[in-house]
């Protein structure tokens, strides 16, 4: 079937979406807070390497430590979603796929949250 | 997904060779053709070109390429001096204009195809009516809501040196058809020479009509496909940065958005 729309009706299109400025400053703010987030995660990583497995649950039992294990698991998940969105979003041409993929990679990114926030939690607060 | 291979009547064969008899100091030009009419895959062709009895400019090589090697290579140019953007083509793996791109300035065969990822209507010439529709869809002119002046519309001098980086444009498409997002998203996204003119407007002190041209562009894919991979700073045969001006619109959408 041959388009016969003109070049400024494909374009104009369905108009703007309104949107996209929250999601641009949100990824810019998440990748802000990655820096503190990320340094503390992988300086007391390092610095626990090779302890056993009883120092590392003493480590995440401390307040500070697990509270900030949860916002790094929030900022990276929160991250990681707007990013792989993005990536989508200029891969994936039909719009029907591409909303798809968005959603399953919410779903993914929602329980891999949730199951680490949990798993946190349950040492933190374990016996 | 994306295609990352031509498809099969798209895939470039090798072409004629066409040599400059009795030239001493001879430049090889491997120059992309298609035909619309006789059904043939695009090709290579080789020109051996003269260049005692040649301009310095790419452009000027092509035109006696065309007057005296072969009629029918067709191509777009006018001004011949980097004003009309007309000439804007690939020549050694870089979007550029033919008139202002000096052959000295390439080592060995100098190739050229036409501007990527966009359809091709015949040799160098391609299909630009998208890109047309998507500056009009900028409203390239004054938008104004209060009542006509008499005289002229005053600037002052630091707001009109707020246009300078950004009037020099030509809209010749280098930067846009140099953008992997463009070549993916073209249909939505505007690209680097529609957003740096939609950003010219959005600075013009004159204009009235910011928040609509903001609301126009506010959009994942018009505005938010930009990546700063900065392609567009690096082909602009300008020396412009339409980088830059998406950059500062996404600060102008920031800035309302709080």
């Amino acid at each position: 079937m041959s388009d016969l729309r003109t070049p400024l009706a494909k374009v104009r299109g369905l108009g703007s979406a309104k949107g996209g400025t929250h999601h641009w400053m949100m990824q810019k703010v998440t990748a802000l807070a990655n820096i503190p987030l990320v340094l503390f995660v992988v300086v007391s990583f390092v610095g626990n390497v090779g302890k056993s497995h009883a120092d590392w649950v003493a480590w995440f039992k401390q307040p500070l430590a697990a509270v900030i294990m949860i916002l790094f698991v929030l900022n990276t998940m929160h991250h990681l979603r707007l990013g792989l969105q993005v990536a989508v979003e200029d891969y994936v041409p039909s719009h029907g796929n591409r909303t798809l993929v968005i959603t399953l990679i919410n779903f993914v990114v929602a329980i891999l949250a949730v199951l680490s926030v949990f798993s946190i939690l349950r040492i933190a607060f374990g016996g | 997904m994306a295609e990352f291979t031509l498809p099969k009547n798209s895939k470039i064969g090798k072409g004629k060779t066409v040599k400059a008899d009795g030239a001493s100091n001879v430049k090889k030009f491997s120059v992309y053709r298609w035909n619309p009419d006789d059904g043939q895959n695009p090709r290579m062709d080789t020109f051996e070109v003269d260049m005692d009895n040649c301009g310095p400019m790419v452009l000027d090589a092509l035109i006696k390429i065309k007057n005296e090697m072969d009629s029918t290579l067709t191509f777009r140019r006018s001004c011949r001096e980097g004003i009309c953007g007309s000439c804007a083509m690939n020549i050694d793996g870089t979007n550029t204009l033919a008139c202002t791109k000096a052959i000295d300035d390439v080592k060995g065969e100098v190739k050229i195809t036409p501007l990527p990822h966009r359809e091709v209507v015949k040799d160098l010439v391609p299909d630009l009516n998208d890109f047309y529709a998507q500056y009009a869809s900028i409203k390239p002119w004054m938008e104004t809501q209060s009542t006509t002046p008499e005289k002229e519309r005053l600037q002052s001098v630091e707001d009109r040196a707020k246009l300078d980086g950004l009037y020099e444009c030509i809209l010749c498409a280098c930067c846009s058809t140099s953008c992997p997002s463009y070549w993916w998203n073209g249909d939505k996204y505007l690209g680097p020479a529609i957003l740096l003119q939609a950003y010219r407007w959005l600075i013009d002190s004159r204009d009235e009509n910011t928040g609509e041209r903001l609301d126009d562009l506010e959009d994942p894919f018009r505005l938010y496909r930009c990546h700063t991979i900065m392609n567009c700073a690096n082909a602009c045969p300008k020396g412009l940065n339409p980088a830059k001006a998406i950059a500062e619109i996404k600060i102008m959408m920031a800035e309302r958005h709080g």
